[in-house]
């Protein structure tokens, strides 16, 4: 008798179940084709705006690799690199920053909070601006400056209680530390060159060009379908060490490639764009909103990203008299939703 | 209790207070030296180092008004408003650090890190660039104003919640609203050329461009301060206990964090005024201090007043050394040194309260 009624009751709780997934499944795929569709739009809109508005004809010529007068230059060097290092800069720092927020569970823990991007930074502006070297030159050593400030962070913080809160703290502490050297570096330079300064103080797509697309693009193409492939152990790991454990992921194996994945992408962007501010921070939580719990943020948050800085950059340059840098404009609006994201913690009881 | 107890009692705490006296004293006694020190080491280096007898030559005929003959001592010379500069300015930075330690019973409440500099930028950007202000005069009261006011919204925001104002919260509240307000600074700034190369000078903190005029209107109100702090100190030990212990030894709580809150912002927001935002003095020095003479404010304050002048003053030299021939701000040196001031601070366990 018992059985008479559990049967049908457990089948209508299965087939809830399963309606409940293919449904938040359908809202996932939705959520990425609408961001990837608008990331399409911004980059066009990016290549086809400005002080001269090409149409889609001229813009697809230049892409053949015909010469159309004014069309070559201004698309072909000038608004197709700028769009695409915008739109991979967005993808690496989005990727990572919802990777590290997701890992140690706390929307504030991302790489550009918790001083990575810092660090990244204050080697790419003394390689570039007090050393001079290349830009290749400069990936590399910003991504071991990266790799090395995200170690030092992580020893400072280790030992003790609560990690969480102590490992933000001491980001910012370091964070602040390698501002000042970006501060230094900026001086040392021969002139004080206002668009150099900015780039490196709060990140800018200006100068872009072809030849740091290729770098970057590797990196993306590499690392983004690490991290993909990688978001199943992620989210394994969200549940914390025993139960990743218990579901089979070698956490420590893991959390080292997931690491290594994610401060790559943050300093190879950084060492391109400058420290893009808040895009890291915020894409994770935005996506977060749209798709609902229990699947994996990456591609989405990769893709908010991408969306965040060509929209952020389009502002910069069309909404007011003077162009100002992306991360003027990232910065303006991504500190308030720090400061809402802080209030709400701390009204539910303490963040650290 | 009998006397003899009470007896007993007094050796027992005779040799520890007289351990703390002695402490103490060997505290000032270093920290005066240390002043003398870095007097010296300001006035003698720079891009060109000059010899003692260059520097007595320099200070008494500057002290008789006159212009020395050699160009080792006009150098000293030239060196004087910017060590002076450097010393007030590390004592009041120092002593407003201490006393928003104190008030907020966080141990990591600096200037710095509550976003008060970057509150006095934005407030001084916005003068020079929409109201054509040029006169350091001007500066001064926007930039108090400015300081007052992120302080006071930073602070709010870092004590939402249960629990009040953790350090870290305060830390985030605090990056947030510096992240936004520089954003700001650098929107308002980038088309406006010629306030740009107003404010750049001013922008990273430090003592290079020390003039009397400006320490003169500085002065009173460090003075007024630096009184006030000493005047409160007692009340911020009772303040220490708690609030309800304070209240109960007679302690009107409100009153003294308001004088002291209003003492503290005003002291770093003049030094702000001047040199610019100088980091993390107010954080590392009174932790230096309560580690050497323990947790009484009355001690806390003062020491941590030459110690604030002793670090600001050393910074400056160094930063003249180390960006030979030029010269780097004394706020990148302090904010080299200070962050891993922090970073122990964070590491320490009891990490919620002082």
């Amino acid at each position: 008798m018992t059985t008479h009624t559990a049967m049908p009751d457990l089948a209508a709780r299965t087939t809830l179940v399963r309606a409940g997934r293919i449904r938040r499944s359908r809202r996932r795929v939705i959520v990425i084709v609408i961001l990837a569709v608008a990331v399409l739009a911004l980059i066009s809109a990016e290549i086809m705006l400005g002080k001269t508005i090409y149409p889609v004809s001229d813009v697809l010529a230049v892409m053949r690799g015909e010469s159309v007068p004014g069309a070559s230059f201004t698309v072909g060097t000038l608004r197709f690199p700028r769009a695409l290092i915008g739109a991979l800069a967005g993808l690496a720092f989005g990727a990572a920053g919802t990777t590290f927020q997701t890992m140690l569970r706390n929307p504030l823990a991302s790489p550009d909070v918790i001083g990575i991007s810092a660090g990244a930074s204050a080697a790419a502006v003394v390689c570039l601006v007090v050393l001079r070297w290349s830009g290749t030159a400069t990936m590399f050593v910003a991504l071991i400056a990266g790799v090395a400030t995200a170690a030092a962070i992580y020893l400072a913080a280790r030992g003790g209680e609560s990690t969480g809160g102590r490992l933000i703290l001491i980001g910012i502490g370091i964070g602040a530390m390698l501002d000042a050297v970006v501060s230094f570096a900026i001086q040392r330079a021969a002139q004080w060159d206002v668009a150099v300064a900015m780039r490196w103080l709060t990140g800018s797509l200006n100068g872009s060009r072809w030849e740091s697309v290729l770098p970057l693009g590797i990196a993306v193409a590499v690392l983004l379908p690490l991290l993909v492939l990688l978001s199943r152990e992620l989210r394994a790991l969200e549940l914390g060490d025993a139960a990743a454990t218990s579901l089979g992921v070698r956490v420590d194996h893991v959390r080292v490639l997931l690491i290594l994945a994610a401060v790559a992408l943050t300093c190879f962007a950084t060492a391109t764009t400058g420290p893009i501010a808040f895009v890291a921070f915020l894409a994770g939580p935005i996506v977060s909103r749209l798709v609902g719990h229990g699947s994996s943020l990456t591609i989405p948050a990769a893709l908010m990203g991408a969306c965040l800085v060509l929209t952020a950059d389009l502002i910069g340059q069309f909404a007011f008299d003077t162009r100002f840098p992306v991360g003027v404009i990232t910065g303006i609006l991504g500190a308030p939703y720090l400061l809402y994201l802080l209030i709400r913690t701390s009204r539910r009881g303490g963040s650290s | 209790m009998t006397s003899v107890q009470a007896k007993v009692d007094d050796r027992r705490r005779a040799p520890a207070s007289q351990v703390g006296a002695r402490r103490r004293a060997l505290t000032i006694a270093g920290l005066i030296l240390g002043v003398g020190i870095a007097i010296l080491l300001s006035l003698s280096f720079g891009s060109r180092t000059v010899s003692m007898a260059e520097i007595l030559e320099g200070l008494t005929s500057w002290a008789q008004g006159r212009t020395p003959a050699e160009i080792g001592a006009i150098a000293v010379q030239e060196r004087i408003p910017r060590t002076v500069l450097a010393i007030i300015a590390g004592a009041a930075l120092a002593v407003s650090g201490a006393l928003m330690q104190a008030i907020t019973r966080n141990p990591i409440a600096d200037p710095g890190i509550l976003g008060v500099n970057t509150g006095a930028a934005l407030a001084v950007v916005c003068g020079i660039a929409f109201f054509g202000i040029t006169s350091p005069y001007q500066y001064l009261w926007l930039a108090l104003g400015g300081a007052i006011l992120t302080a006071i919204f930073v602070y709010n925001v870092g004590s939402v919640g249960p629990g009040g104002s953790t350090p870290i919260k305060l830390a985030l509240a605090g990056a947030a609203t510096t992240a936004a307000l520089s954003s700001l600074v650098s929107a308002v700034l980038l088309p406006r050329t010629a306030a740009m190369d107003t404010f750049r000078f001013w922008q990273v903190g430090g003592v290079g461009g020390a003039d009397w005029g400006t320490m003169a209107v500085i002065a009173p109100l460090l003075v007024a301060g630096t009184l006030v702090a000493f005047i409160c100190a007692p009340a911020l030990n009772a303040l220490a206990l708690g609030d309800d212990v304070a209240v109960g030894l007679g302690v009107r709580i409100g009153r003294t964090r308001l004088l002291a809150a209003v003492a503290g912002v005003v002291l770093c927001a003049a030094v702000t005024a001047v040199a610019g935002p100088i980091a993390f003095v107010g954080l590392m020095v009174p932790h230096v201090m309560r580690m050497l003479v323990g947790p009484d404010q009355r001690w806390i304050l003062p020491l941590s007043a030459l110690g604030g002048a002793v670090l600001l003053t050393l910074a400056d030299t160094i930063g003249r050394l180390i960006g030979y021939p030029g010269e780097t701000e004394a706020g990148i040196v302090t904010a080299f040194v200070g962050a891993p001031v922090l970073i122990i601070i964070a590491r320490r366990s009891r990490i919620k309260g002082l």
